[in-house]
């Protein structure tokens, strides 16, 4: 009844069998740095102080090391860092995200419609159960896809990358994401509906031009 | 057995002559409000598809028609009887957008309320798995003690469900005079009935017989899968948001996490139990440390404007982390409400556990994974 279990799995975190993993035996030298994060990661007294959170700043650092002008951060608070990814690159900083910085499960995968911008953002929140650093934070990984006037949902632009080969665990929240906003992703095994019925033939709800009625 | 090495992917194989499909729901009492397709090769499930959304009500596409307060009554829906919890993350997150910083005595009363609520849900979800399990006594004991939080929480709100208790900035009314003492009371006496439990439930030989090592989740697929809650520490992850991320006044009071290893259905049933007892703790702790008078809530503009960002904020429920992410444009309304809820995300886990299973261990290992249809459907 307590925490026995979260030593033995930092060095074998979940590396299932999944093929789409081949890449990983070159990343653990790049994992290393890793080991120094428990001295720095005190945030609560980071709180107090107006300048960034010391170690949500070295967690947005290191994605921006890495992937340079591709990324920007958007935000860096206590606990939460959020970082803009471009469609092409989202795949590999969430790659880079579960191999080096050690975030394993997806808590949530959020669609927001910008009909002004003509673009959809999807916010994956990663989380870690088998860091002990991280389990207090969360990465906002935000990227957009374009957005249809018209939309056919998956039969359109509106199209992002799957990261079901890197998270197993988005896969019911993307079905959900493209039934709701019509963000179809590519390589996803199983883009069925899941919440809407299945003769649903309106825009994706959740879309802005999509008005409930009598408001 | 599950097997870890299990093929991911929800396809459906392609029947033949041996395999029967069986839609299990959405009307049928065993499921909840949701279907569940199952193929079957004689007696064993090969095949498994979650079917949900019979009872979705766009709770995410109502919060954002209304404004920050008028949104409390209609997203504490999804679980009336965790009505408390789902509110909390919401709650937290409109209050950091608002920029409010809440008085003590509302976090203390807060946590009362939320663990309150916590021991309310998992009674109810234990009779509805005692039930189903065949074991009738064990839909009475906890239904009938149920009634016990229940009264004190119609104390404390003035309704016996859906209290609409946590508003941003606070809490909707102060406790009333002499609650602690019944409170305690009523917790001491609560304690007392959950734990005989023990004897008539899950130290009996057949509730063992039929539930352990059914529907096995391993400590790896329980993370790789997201899952959470009392799934993820019955499978021997120690992780609740309580103790790792501590919201309000969580960091200041004496409890426990409970994790078992063996993750079968045997130990997704008895977390939430040991949970409660951690629960009852938490409040008499709670009790003991609230400042005794002050201020319950701070007073709010009239329609006031969230600042332009967005806020991810979580908190443990009844059935796991329960997140809730807000984006605001600096008007009345929030521009996107989206609840992360646990009851979706151990959704995942059912095919998993299911295939290699006989049909007949479905409800105990569905009802297990503490599986609340209507709330992972907004």
């Amino acid at each position: 009844m307590s925490s026995d279990s979260d030593k033995e799995t930092i060095e074998k975190k979940p590396e299932e069998s999944k093929p789409a993993e081949t890449k990983t035996p070159e990343k653990p030298a790049v994992a290393k740095p890793a080991e120094e994060k428990p001295a720095a990661s005190k945030p609560a007294p980071a709180k107090e102080e107006p300048e960034l959170p010391a170690f949500e700043k070295g967690i947005a650092d290191k994605i921006i090391e890495k992937f340079g002008e591709k990324t920007t951060i958007s935000f860096v608070k206590p606990d939460r860092v959020g970082i803009k990814v471009g469609r092409d690159d989202i795949h590999d900083v969430a790659e880079f995200a579960r191999d080096t910085l050690n975030y394993d499960h997806v808590d949530s995968v959020a669609g927001v419609d910008y009909p002004t911008d003509k673009e959809i953002e999807v916010v994956y929140h990663l989380s870690s159960y088998t860091d002990p650093t991280l389990s207090r934070q969360v990465l906002e990984l935000a990227t957009r896809a374009q957005r249809e006037e018209d939309p056919i949902p998956g039969n359109d632009a509106t199209k992002l990358p799957s990261l079901r080969d890197i998270f197993y665990s988005v896969e019911f929240h993307e079905r959900e994401v493209f039934e709701m906003l019509g963000v179809y992703f590519e390589g996803h095994p199983d883009n069925r509906r899941l919440l809407l019925p299945e003769d649903w033939a309106d825009l994706p709800p959740l879309r802005k031009d999509f008005r409930n009625k009598g408001r | 057995m599950s097997s870890p090495t299990l093929p991911p992917g929800l396809a459906i194989q392609k029947a033949d002559e041996r395999i029967m499909t069986l839609n299990v729901g959405p009307q049928h009492p065993g499921s909840g409000h949701m279907r569940i397709i199952v193929q079957i090769d004689g007696d064993y499930i090969v095949a498994c598809d979650p079917d949900p959304g019979y009872v979705h009500r766009g709770e995410e596409k109502m919060a954002e028609y209304r404004n920050y307060t008028l949104n409390v009554p209609h997203l504490e829906r999804p679980v009336i009887h965790d009505s408390c919890n789902i509110l909390y993350p919401y709650v937290l997150a409109a209050e950091e957008l608002l920029g409010l910083e809440i008085p003590e005595r509302a976090k203390y009363i807060r946590v009362i309320a939320s663990e309150l609520n916590r021991c309310i849900y998992t009674q109810y979800w234990l009779a509805i798995y005692g039930i189903f399990l065949g074991h009738s006594t064990m839909f009475m004991w906890p239904a009938g003690d149920r009634e016990l939080l229940i009264d004190l929480m119609e104390k404390m709100t003035g309704a016996r469900v859906t209290h609409s208790y946590f508003i941003p900035g606070g809490i909707r009314n102060d406790l009333p005079a002499n609650f602690e003492d019944v409170c305690l009371r009523q917790v001491n006496y609560f304690e007392k009935r959950i734990k005989e439990y023990a004897d008539v439930f899950y130290n009996n030989p057949i509730l063992i017989s039929r539930t352990e090592n059914t529907g096995v989740l391993t400590r790896e697929n329980a993370i790789k899968l997201g899952t959470t809650g009392s799934v993820l520490r019955a499978s021997g992850v120690d992780y609740d948001v309580r103790k790792k991320e501590p919201y309000d006044v969580y960091d200041e009071l004496d409890f426990e996490t409970n994790v078992m290893k063996s993750g079968d259905s045997y130990a997704r049933s008895r977390i939430p139990w040991l949970d409660m007892m951690e629960s009852c703790r938490i409040i008499r702790d709670a009790l003991q440390k609230m400042p005794k008078s002050g201020s319950v809530r701070v007073k709010l503009k009239p329609n006031p404007k969230g600042e332009i960002g967005s806020v991810y904020k979580r908190i443990e429920s009844g059935r796991g982390a329960l997140g809730c992410y807000i984006v605001s444009d600096k008007k009345v309304e929030p521009y996107r409400v989206k609840l992360s809820v646990p009851s979706f995300r151990n959704l995942i886990a059912l095919p998993h556990l299911l295939i290699g299973e006989k049909l007949g261990n479905m409800p105990s290992v569905y009802w297990s994974l503490n599986y609340w249809p209507v709330e992972a459907d907004r």
